[in-house]
């Protein structure tokens, strides 16, 4: 159980002859992920890890009928990469690579307007189902399974909420990466949706930080839902520097690029247990499942 | 990559867009003389530096004849200059823009820019410009934004559209909807995450001037055009950021004296927030990023060791898939070993191979303070960084 990938999940790997993808793949794989094949262009016919290895995305599908494929391609290729997987259909795209142009991801936005894939990233640590599916850069420890969804700007942070909540004994039902990068994929709307659906999911771990309005649009649709399965929520960057703060936001603050303040304020409001230190990730779920019992 | 104004308006020139003649000057004579090849009757002379607010800061000088460019040039040239975006000790003015000033009749602001939440770029435009434009949006006066249905291929009737929605008709809205259409070709060609005119004036006569630019690149894309790299004016920067760059750190200077290396963006903010929240002053922002080889993570934690403000180097390193905490421990072990300033360090490990960067600092004699929890190792940086002892 768990979101979006499990023990059934079918993935392959783009760029899976990079030393990266290489070493993230045996990962997987001993992790029990079935990785059932891999595309680098002009290794098609060769096998990597024992796997078949494939030119393009499409042979690799008609051969392999994948329901993830992670993106492990260098930041130049890979929107190219993420659009041959949008255009074979298959459901889910995990982005790891750093650095992407961001009018990259605008045309990759365009390309998946109307289709059926979802994507997660890029600059994202990826997704994790422990113990039954592993996609991306994140360490195996301390990752347990267990009940607590993991949503994450930051892949760091991510990993501290992952050993708090193992620390407690809750253990994580899927963590997942939406990425650092002002444009991307699935949103922490989204992944709240499918952790609410998630009969195995008990509680919810949202950890975003400054810049954009991410934080605000979960705030707003938690406040519609009003869930009971509890919602622990940190935002980094109380104090981050001004240079951290402005990034490319010009004179005038246009689009709302989001102070933490306004988003702690928008998620207390929501109902969401917002906590001051990430050290206290683990313990407030811990008390709010308890009290909540 | 910021670019100075002198850069983007001649990048923008080729785009079409109506740009003042002008010219850089790095001397007051230089000055003169630009001011004579451009002739007419007055003239702005601008500081070049990477931070916006000039004007306020008496950055920006009007001249009516060349011994006033002189002294302008002259007050200007080879002096920080500090306004509101550059930090108490401002930039040093290497370089003067002087231009052919204009008659203004009213000042439009303009902005393209990604819309993150909408994946699209988008044009922002407000009839209130030059330095009323903070005021006036504040206020939520006016703001135009170009049609969102556009997306990604507006046609020009969008960008006529949002120029009549300027309040803008005749001549003066055909060419407004020209630089609307020109501003958007520009970032897309050039890989921009910013290009903002303010002012884009209307002279007196209904033409129109783009009186100041700022223009980012976006760094992720400058593979693209490695011609564009030239113009990355690295006095800008930091020196230490600009070194901890070289050694894929992202680093911020700042006031404090608690130094910091953190695996990570997002829990580098973290780790700040936890020490001001104590009461304690972070010295630096700095995000080792995952490829960093412990050779590099040697020379980042170099950086806080040569810092004269800092009292005690608090490492949080939180080992992922790919940059682990020995690795980390390595590089921290070499720096310590060969430093001639050796300060307390506070060691926090956690993730993959936690216990093999602990016994690397004990085997090469690095006498850390190690923890397994966060808000205690945060704990114990502010109190030696308070007696100064460990």
């Amino acid at each position: 159980m768990g979101i979006l990938v499990d023990q059934d999940t079918r993935v392959i790997f783009q760029g899976l002859t990079g030393a990266t993808a290489t070493r993230m793949a045996e990962r997987a794989i001993a992790s029990g992920t079935r990785v059932v094949g891999g595309v680098t262009p002009g290794k098609g016919g060769s096998r990597h890890l024992s796997l078949p290895v494939f030119d393009s995305v499409a042979e690799a599908v008609a051969e392999t009928r994948p329901d993830a494929t992670g993106v492990f391609v260098p930041p130049a290729q890979a929107a190219a990469a993420m659009i041959e997987a949008i255009e074979a259909e298959i459901p889910l795209v995990v982005c790891v690579t750093e650095r992407v142009p961001v009018l990259d991801m605008v045309r990759v936005k365009q390309a998946l307007a109307g289709a059926k894939t979802r994507i997660i990233g890029p600059n994202s640590y990826g997704i994790i189902t422990p113990e039954a599916c592993r996609i991306g850069v994140m360490p195996d420890r301390p990752h347990k399974p267990g009940r607590i969804g993991i949503a994450s700007r930051s892949a760091t942070l991510a990993y501290e909420a992952v050993a708090q909540t193992t620390r407690v004994r809750l253990g994580q039902s899927t963590s997942l990466g939406i990425g650092g990068d002002p444009v991307h994929g699935l949103d922490f709307v989204d992944c709240l949706d499918l952790f609410l659906a998630d009969p195995k999911t008990a509680g919810i771990v949202l950890i975003g930080e400054i810049g954009g309005r991410a934080e605000q649009d979960a705030a707003a649709f938690l406040e519609d839902r009003r869930p009971k399965k509890p919602v622990v929520a940190y935002v980094a960057g109380m104090n981050a520097p001004p240079e951290r703060r402005m990034g490319h936001a010009g004179t005038v603050d246009l689009l709302g690029q989001g102070e933490a303040i306004d988003k702690i304020r928008a998620l207390e409001k929501a109902g969401v247990i917002v906590v001051e230190s990430a050290n206290l990730i683990g313990h407030a779920m811990r008390q709010a499942l308890d009290g909540a019992s | 990559m910021n670019l100075h104004e002198h850069q983007a308006k001649s990048l923008l020139r080729d785009f079409g867009l109506p740009i003042p003649q002008g010219g850089v000057a790095t001397t007051p004579e230089e000055a003169s003389a630009l001011a004579q090849v451009l002739g007419g009757q007055g003239w702005a002379v601008k500081a070049q530096i990477h931070a916006g607010r000039r004007k306020q800061a008496g950055g920006v000088r009007f001249a009516d004849s060349r011994e006033a460019v002189v002294e302008a040039a002259r007050e200007l040239l080879g002096r920080p200059l500090v306004t509101g975006q550059t930090g108490r000790e401002g930039l040093l003015v290497k370089s003067v823009y002087v231009e052919t000033a204009a008659e203004i009749e009213q000042e439009i602001y303009l902005a393209a820019l990604v819309d993150r939440a909408a994946g699209c770029l988008t044009l922002i435009a407000s009839p209130t410009g030059g330095e009323k434009v903070e005021a006036g949006l504040a206020a939520g006066e006016g703001l135009v934004r170009l049609s969102p249905d556009a997306g990604m291929a507006p046609r020009d009737a969008d960008f006529a559209a949002m120029a009549s929605a300027l309040g803008l008709s005749g001549d003066t809205a055909e060419a407004a909807a020209g630089v609307l259409a020109a501003v958007w070709k520009a970032f897309l060609e050039l890989d921009a995450s910013l290009i903002e005119l303010n002012p884009l004036a209307i002279t007196k006569s209904g033409a129109l001037a783009v009186l100041d630019v700022k223009m980012v690149l976006d760094d992720n894309a400058l593979f693209r055009h490695p011609e564009l790299e030239a113009l990355r004016d690295e006095d800008e920067v930091d020196p230490q950021e600009r070194e901890a760059h070289r050694f894929e750190m992202n680093y911020v200077r700042l006031d404090g004296d608690i130094g910091l290396m953190v695996t990570g963006a997002g829990l580098c903010l973290a780790t700040i927030d936890m020490i001001k929240r104590r009461g304690g002053e972070p010295a630096n922002f700095m995000d080792v990023r995952p490829v960093a080889s412990g050779a590099q993570i040697a020379e980042g934690l170099r950086i806080l060791l040569r810092s004269p403000r800092v009292r005690v180097i608090l490492v949080n390193a939180m080992g992922g898939g790919i940059l682990r905490c020995d690795t980390l421990a390595e590089g921290v072990a070499e720096a310590y070993r060969t430093a001639a300033r050796k300060l307390p360090i506070v060691f926090r490990g956690a993730g993959t191979a936690k216990e093999l960067g602990e016994m690397t600092l004990r085997n090469q004699g690095v006498p850390a303070a190690v923890f397994d929890d966060l808000g205690e190792a945060v704990d114990e940086a502010l109190r030696l960084a308070k007696t100064g002892a460990a």
